[in-house]
């Protein structure tokens, strides 16, 4: 069996830890629980950030139970080279492109972290703003000229996709610039 | 140096106003993360990358639109020169210790230091004596502002301003008030004080020292949620807090005076006892005495003695502070003779 943690020695220490009845197992390597003070018999040295790790690990701990948990090795963010793995340890993104590149396993971390919430409710950046607001007026738009076609009003569907060209350049534009 | 020179040096001017509720809270501060568009996060960033984002923010913050601020780059440090601006929370352990390319931005009061390359590109942070958590936020929220007309921040509809640790992301906002509370711990109030705040999801730390015991009676609360949450909410749940917590602080005080007048005075005056005769003191008493004699001041028990007293021995007793006055490297024996030393000296200038 190969460790958890790193994915690439041989576990030779196998834990099981029960809180609150819960019952989970680990297997790991000598390396690895080095490093992880916790799994050391008398050693409390522990950071927010190892704590942090504990959560974003999530029940992927359970090795026998293949679930929506399991993560590809593969899964890595394709702009600063950051695997899941890593970030799971370090607790940190390497970029902003890692919040896309693990999207699909942010949600319960975001939501254990911050009581629930998954999304921003706070201050918008003035300019970033309003590409924002444009990319809201977009989809409504976009909306608007399907229904005109459905209903046959071609003059105002031509009307319609004009607008979005429009918008559509605009925002194309603030990208590269 | 005379020791006057050198106090009025080490203390940030802003520390030496007097905010709302200062008998209480000490200070209040905000802190807002944030990173630039396209540029990897410090974490991953190489040399050219991180002296590029130094770049363009020492750029946009030296237009005449903004009071002046001063670079300070952590790699020309000497480590006494970073323990200081550490010990005077100008920036954090992780900037002095851990940063490879970090630097610091400063305004002349230093009210305002920007950290660049610690763990998320910008840190802005503003701090502001007394209960005053809304001005310093608008304060904050201005400079957030003027960096952002010149760069694109890392921002997401969904996620808020993105940042390295998922703890920060969505406002980036950490606001925090250091708190002094001698009458909470002496009446053990605190120790039920603390697990409430916690489960409002708030923080209670000890400033100096570990977990509840808390060096000097001083606690700092701060918010830890930044994501569902708007700005404006994450202050305004955190002020209610602090302001239920200054009134218990008040009335325990009360309760103090009117039941245990003598025993309250007896243990004021030796404290004061202690710091004007002291020739060896530890931090721990040296914090414990000082917190005594700021009630002291506080309840006028102890006339004739200014109030930041506490606030600038608490930051001049530090290792960082005996060993820039003295000039040289000192053993922690050392440092309990020089400690001693600088406590009584600075008594003995408000006695004259």
């Amino acid at each position: 069996m190969n460790c958890e943690e790193c994915h690439e020695r041989e576990a030779s220490l196998h834990f099981t830890k029960i809180i609150n009845g819960e019952k989970t197992e680990f297997h790991i390597c000598e390396h690895c629980a080095k490093e992880k003070g916790e799994f050391m018999p008398g050693s409390n040295s522990f950071s927010i950030h190892q704590l942090l790790s504990g959560l974003l690990h999530g029940d992927g701990h359970v090795p026998n139970t293949p679930s929506s948990n399991f993560i590809p090795p593969s899964l890595s963010c394709e702009k600063c080279g950051m695997s899941y793995y890593q970030f799971a340890k370090i607790g940190r993104f390497g970029c902003e492109n890692c919040y896309k590149a693990f999207e699909s396993k942010l949600n319960p971390i975001f939501k254990r972290v911050h009581g629930g919430n998954t999304l921003h409710a706070g201050k918008i950046p003035l300019r970033a703003g309003s590409s924002i607001q444009e990319k809201k007026q977009l989809q409504q738009l976009k909306q608007a000229l399907q229904q005109y076609i459905l209903n046959e009003e071609f003059e105002k569907a031509a009307e319609t996709r004009d607008i979005i060209r429009e918008i559509e350049r605009r925002l194309e534009q603030g990208r590269d610039s | 140096m005379s020791l006057e020179r050198f106090i009025s040096d080490a203390i940030s001017p802003w520390m030496k106003r007097e905010g709302p509720e200062s008998d209480i809270v000490l200070s209040s501060r905000v802190r807002l993360a944030r990173n630039i568009h396209q540029f990897v996060f410090p974490i991953a960033a190489d040399k050219e990358s991180a002296h590029e984002v130094i770049g363009s923010i020492s750029s946009c913050t030296n237009e005449e639109e903004t009071e002046p601020l001063e670079m300070l780059m952590m790699e020309k440090l000497k480590p006494i020169q970073k323990r200081v601006l550490v010990e005077k929370h100008l920036i954090s352990p992780n900037l002095a210790e851990q940063a490879k390319y970090g630097a610091v931005l400063m305004n002349d009061d230093e009210s305002v230091s920007i950290m660049l390359n610690e763990e998320d590109h910008i840190r802005i942070q503003c701090l502001a004596p007394g209960f005053q958590l809304e001005e310093v936020l608008h304060k904050a929220n201005e400079i957030d502002d003027l960096i952002e007309k010149n760069v694109d921040y890392a921002f997401d509809e969904k996620r808020g301003y993105l940042t390295s640790c998922p703890t920060n992301v969505g406002t980036g906002l950490r606001a925090s008030v250091m708190m002094h509370l001698p009458a909470l711990v002496l009446t053990k109030k605190m120790s039920r004080i603390i697990p409430a705040i916690n489960q409002l999801g708030l923080a209670v730390r000890g400033i100096y020292g570990e977990g509840t015991e808390a060096q000097g009676n001083i606690f700092q609360i701060s918010n830890q949620m930044t994501l569902g949450k708007s700005e404006e909410d994450i202050m305004e749940d955190l002020a209610g807090v602090v302001a239920q917590v200054i009134q218990q602080e008040r009335a325990a005080r009360k309760q103090l005076q009117d039941a245990l007048k003598l025993q309250l005075e007896d243990k004021l005056f030796r404290s004061l006892g202690t710091l004007e005769n002291c020739r060896i003191i530890q931090s721990k008493e040296a914090a414990k005495c000082l917190s005594d004699v700021r009630l002291g001041i506080d309840l006028e028990i102890l006339p004739g003695i200014s109030k930041t007293i506490l606030n600038e021995l608490m930051i001049l007793t530090q290792p960082g502070f005996l060993q820039q006055y003295a000039g040289e490297v000192l053993t922690p024996e050392e440092r309990d003779i020089r400690r001693a030393t600088l406590i009584r000296e600075r008594i003995k200038l408000e006695n004259r």
